[in-house]
Order: structure tokens, then sequence, then C-alpha cells
């Protein structure tokens, strides 16, 4: 008789995990899953999982402001073309090539045009914000294309891809799958660091603008100083995620800066669940696949946005939290 | 001083004053579109990313009509009608079940909307621009130039909606309505006005307008899937140089930015003008937030 409750004691008292403990295990889980990818996918599938984590890590840039400061940021092309643009600055320019010079450049640039925007934006709120971040980024655009001898204009820069290198211990071309081990290792370290920045006491400051700005002011904070870091640090990742697919496609081209790019941003982070990091990238895995699965099914000139779009409005009427919303809480803590 | 006068000198006049009337053109046409689209956002709180969509879809709906009756006018009162219904379907389906929430998600809902629309139409009617020709063909003579009538037609008729949209809002029982839901939803709610009627209303007469203006600019440039965007980002710098939601800013703001285009227009290439009124647009945020129109609260 006695038995049986002492049982149901020692089941509960078993040591749970603890929710650093979970939270490190899926991580290393996934990133098994990510890194033994390209050894199992074929080439294709292994190019377009590369170029998911890009998008990935240009949605989460965009995530910070989004789902962190509660900025809808329409002019992430901007930054990711400046990268994309600095990159080919930086492989053109310098020979040999270098990746890490192409990274810096690439930064830089990013790092340019987000002050400049940051500038300017920050002092607006709301759709102000979104509509005055869209209009510059079409100032970018407009430059970059019309100024042909720099830019190249229409066609773009094309550029051979520099080799991956490490100082002194590595030096090799770069194949698909170090190409994609290098990206994974770049967007698993920038969620990280995103993930600290979001969880720091400058994180903290950010998420109160996003609930109560009025009261973040009252109880001292400099709003707009906080709003400008945050749009530049976004900024930052943002252009990283153009230096990797300039380095991935061996080309720079307006089309990137063009508005539609900043779009699709905003769509990823709405379809997977905004205010998650994780959640940006896997709506951009659900858009790309999506849309591959729907040039598979009924070829290549399918328009598969509109089926898209229609998803993307029906996730913002029945889930405005996306499709991770339901962790988000969790993924935070 | 000989400098100076040299500079004075080599503006050349007369492209000034046949700039002039180019950019009052399309300053009317601007006027009408973002009229439209300040007219959504100061009645529902709505900024209408789809409006450009709406611009594009009724020039198309313009270009089918006129090809098959062959008259421009029947086709501009059907686009405007056809688009108007679209804009109220358009609004019931998607801007309905997000009113009360934060008007960020109207943006991106409306977003959503410009996408499918803008793909549909390069879907359906492909990537190649169609032509309308010009209802009318007659000629005056401005300088060298045989300057088409047509153009001040179109000036002339949207000053004329935009008039008689007016008088509607002043005057008509509906109008009376929006205006009262302008000023306050509860109350207007209260006092038994149909709120959710009036905003479906304001969102397909703004869908009007912007159909309307897309088939009477149609014949200047012809008709392809992305004319929308060019048009709805001037729209936004418009409206916010205005003073969202203000109808006179907007207009004024319209035909202000489209005579510095056009006069910039003279000295770079057109592509590049365009920066001009970006520029406008940065120096208004910097020093008149809320609109050049409108007093900046202290």
């Amino acid at each position: 008789m006695t038995a049986a409750p002492i049982d149901k004691v020692v089941t509960l008292a078993r040591p749970r995990l603890s929710h650093a403990a979970v939270f490190w295990l899926g991580f290393v889980a996934v990133m098994a899953l990510l890194i033994a990818a390209p050894l199992v996918l074929s080439a294709f599938w292994t190019r377009l999982l590369t170029e998911i984590l890009i998008w990935g890590l240009l949605a989460m840039s965009s995530d910070l402001l989004i789902g962190y400061t509660g900025m809808v940021s329409f002019g992430h092309s901007a930054f990711f073309g400046l990268g994309m643009y600095g990159a080919a600055a930086a492989l053109l320019t310098v020979s040999p090539p270098n990746l890490w010079l192409a990274i810096l450049f690439g930064l830089a640039g990013a790092a340019g045009a987000a002050l400049f925007v940051a500038y300017f934006s920050t002092r607006l709120r709301d759709i102000y914000f979104a509509i005055t971040t869209l209009i510059f980024s079409q100032i970018f655009y407009v430059i970059i294309f019309t100024w042909t001898p720099v830019t190249g204009g229409e066609n773009g820069l094309i550029f051979t891809r520099p080799h991956l290198t490490i100082p002194l211990l590595y030096n090799a071309r770069f194949t698909g799958t170090t190409m994609h081990w290098f990206v994974l290792a770049v967007v698993a370290a920038s969620y990280l660091i995103l993930r600290r920045v979001t969880q720091s006491p400058f994180g903290m400051v950010l998420q109160s603008i996003r609930e109560n700005e009025p009261r973040t002011r009252a109880i001292g904070y400099a709003v707009e100083r906080y709003k400008m870091v945050s749009v530049m640090l976004s900024g930052l990742f943002a252009g990283l995620a153009g230096v990797l697919y300039a380095v991935q496609n061996e080309f720079a081209a307006p089309d990137f800066v063009y508005f539609l790019t900043s779009g699709d941003t905003v769509i990823y982070n709405v379809i997977g669940g905004i205010g998650t990091l994780i959640g940006p990238i896997v709506g951009a895995g659900f858009f790309q696949l999506a849309r591959e699965l729907m040039a598979r099914l009924f070829g290549e000139q399918f328009p598969y946005l509109i089926p898209l779009g229609v998803i993307f409005i029906a996730i913002i009427i029945f889930l405005p939290q996306g499709l991770l919303g339901f962790a988000r809480r969790w993924l935070n803590r | 001083m000989g400098a100076i006068g040299d500079i004075v000198r080599s503006i050349p006049l007369d492209l000034i004053i046949i700039q002039t009337v180019n950019g009052f053109v399309t300053g009317m046409i601007l006027a009408l579109i973002a009229s439209g689209l300040t007219l959504i956002f100061g009645i529902m709180d709505v900024v209408n990313f789809a409006h450009g969509e709406l611009f594009m879809l009724g020039a198309y709906v313009g270009v089918v009509v006129i090809a098959t009756t062959g008259s421009f006018w029947l086709g501009l009162v059907t686009s405007s009608l056809i688009v108007a219904i679209l804009g109220a379907a358009m609004q019931i389906v998607t801007l309905r079940p997000l009113i009360g929430r934060d008007p960020l998600n109207t943006i991106l809902a409306t977003f959503g909307i410009s996408l499918i629309l803008q793909n549909y139409a390069l879907w359906q009617f492909g990537p190649v621009a169609r032509k309308i020709p010009e209802p009318m063909s007659s000629y005056f003579t401005l300088f060298y130039l045989q300057y088409p009538w047509y153009r001040i037609v179109i000036a002339g008729l949207s000053a004329a909606i935009i008039g008689a949209f007016w008088l509607f809002l002043k005057y008509g029982k509906f109008g009376v309505w929006i205006r009262a839901t302008a000023q306050d939803r509860v109350m207007a709610q209260a006092m038994g006005i149909p709120v959710p009627l009036v905003y479906t209303g304001v969102f397909a007469i703004g869908a009007a307008m912007a159909a309307a203006s897309g088939v009477l600019f149609a014949p200047l440039t012809g008709v392809d899937h992305s004319m929308g965007l060019d048009w709805v980002l001037k729209a936004f710098i418009v409206v916010v140089v205005g003073g969202m939601g203000n109808l006179g800013g907007s207009i004024a703001a319209a035909i202000f930015i489209s005579l510095l285009e056009s006069y910039a227009a003279i000295w770079v290439d057109p592509s590049q003008a365009v920066i001009v009124s970006f520029v406008v647009l940065i120096l208004t945020l910097l020093f008149r937030p809320t609109g050049l129109f409108v007093a900046t609260p202290r």
C-alpha cells in the first residue's frame, strides 16, 4: 500500500532539466542537423539551405527592430545591398580577394547606410518610421542604379569568390559544403550575439520602448539614442547577410537594394513569428521551400507570390504571432 | 555680379515654362492619388500600401475596356467603378478583421495585397507595357513644342474630381458621415452613423480615385505591372510632406514636389530627379515632422 505513493514521489522529484539545458540541447541538436545536412543533401538543396540561412540572418536582423523595438522597417534592402556592394568593392579592388576584408568593407558600407537612416528615421514612430525607411532604401537604390561607372548600374558587379582563409591555419577554395558551414557558423554566431543583446539590459530597454515608449522616456532613458543603436545594430547584421549573399553568388545587383527585398524580409518575420529571432529563419525557410515546391509543381512561370501573399495575409489575421509564436516566451527567457 | 548674371542668363526660360506646365500636370495626377491615400489614412488610420496597385489595376481595366469598346471615357468610368468594388471587397476581407489592432498590422496586410495584385497583373497581362491612345489628338504651340491639349485636360479633370470630392465631403450626407467618423469614431457610432460602412465606403472612394488617375495617366507612359510602386512611393512622400490625413496639404505638396522634380529634370536625368523629392521629405521630417502645412505641436 505504501510503496506506490513513494514511487510517485520519486517520479515527480526526478530532477527536471533546466530551461537553459533544454535550450542548449535543442540548439546543439539543430546545429548538428544543419552541419550534417550538406553531407546528405544534393548540391542543389545544400545551396537552397545556405540561401535560406542567409535570408534568415537578414530577417533575424530586422526582427531586432520589428519584434524587440517595435519598429517595422521596410528599408532593410538598403543595408543588405550596401553589404553586398561593400563586399564587391573589397573583392574587386584588393588582390588577391580576401574574405575577411570583404566582410569588413560590407559591414562598413551597411554601417554607413544604417547611420544615415537611423539618424533621420528614429525621430518617427510606427507607420511614419516604416515609410521613411522604405523611402531611404529607395534613395540608395536610385543612387546605385544610376551611378553606373562605380556600381555597374543595372548590370551590377561580378567578381570571383575569395578563398576561405583562416590566417595561418587554413586556406582553400570554397566548396558548396564549406560555404554552407561558413554561412552556418556566421548565422549561428549572429543568433547567439543577438540573443545575448536582447537579453541584456540594453535589450530590455528596447523591449520597454516597444511596450510603452512615453513611459520609457519618462523613466529617463534617451529613447532616440536606444532606437538609433538598435537600427544600426540591425543594419550591421543585415549587411553581414548581404556580404554572405554576395560571396555565395559572386555578384552584386541593384535588384537586391530594391524595396521588394525589404518586403520579403518583413514577410519572413511575420510568417515565422516576430520577437523570437529563430522565427524569421523558419519564416524564410517556409517561404523559400514553398516557392521551390510551387515552381516544381506548377512550373517556373507560376506566380508563387499570389498564394504566398494569401498565406501572409491569413497569418496576419488569424495567427498574428506567426508560426513560432507559441514558443516566443520560452525562447526569450 | 557678372557670374550671377551669367547663371541667371543660362537658365532657359522656355524650358522652365514647359517644365512648369509638365510639373503641374503630373502634380494634379499625383494629388488625385495622394488624396485617396490621405483620406484612407485620415479616416481609418490605415496606410494603404496597395494604393499604387489600385492605380495600376485601374489603368489595366481601362486598357481592357478601351480595347473592347473603343471609348476612353467609358473606360475611365467603368474602371473607377470596378476598382471601387474591388477596393470595398479588399477592405471587407482583409482590413475589417484588423480593426482595433495595431495600425502596423494594416500596413503589413495591405503590403500583402499589393504583392498579390502586382503578381496577378504580371501573370495576367505579361511583362510588356500596354499602350492607351490619347483620347484627343489636338495640340497647341508652346515655344518650339507641340503641346498636347490632353495633358491640360488631365490636370483639369483631376482638379474637377478632387473638387467634386471636396464638395461631397462638405455637403453630401455620406460626406458628413465621413467627416464625423474622422473627428470622433466612437461618438459618430453613438449618433447612429454606420461606421463600418463608412470605412468600406471611404476605401472604395479612395480606390476609385486611384483607378481614375491610373486611366488618365496611362496614355502618357503606358501601363505595366510595376507602375504602381513608383507612384505609391511618391504619394507616400506627398502625404508625409503635406501632413498625414490633411487633404489640402496633400494637394499642395503634390504640386510642389512635382514642380520641383520637373525643374530638376532640366539639369539631371529624370530617374535622378526623384532624389529631389527624397530631399524634400528628409528636410520636412527634420524641421516640420508633422508636415509642411500643419503646425508642429510643441
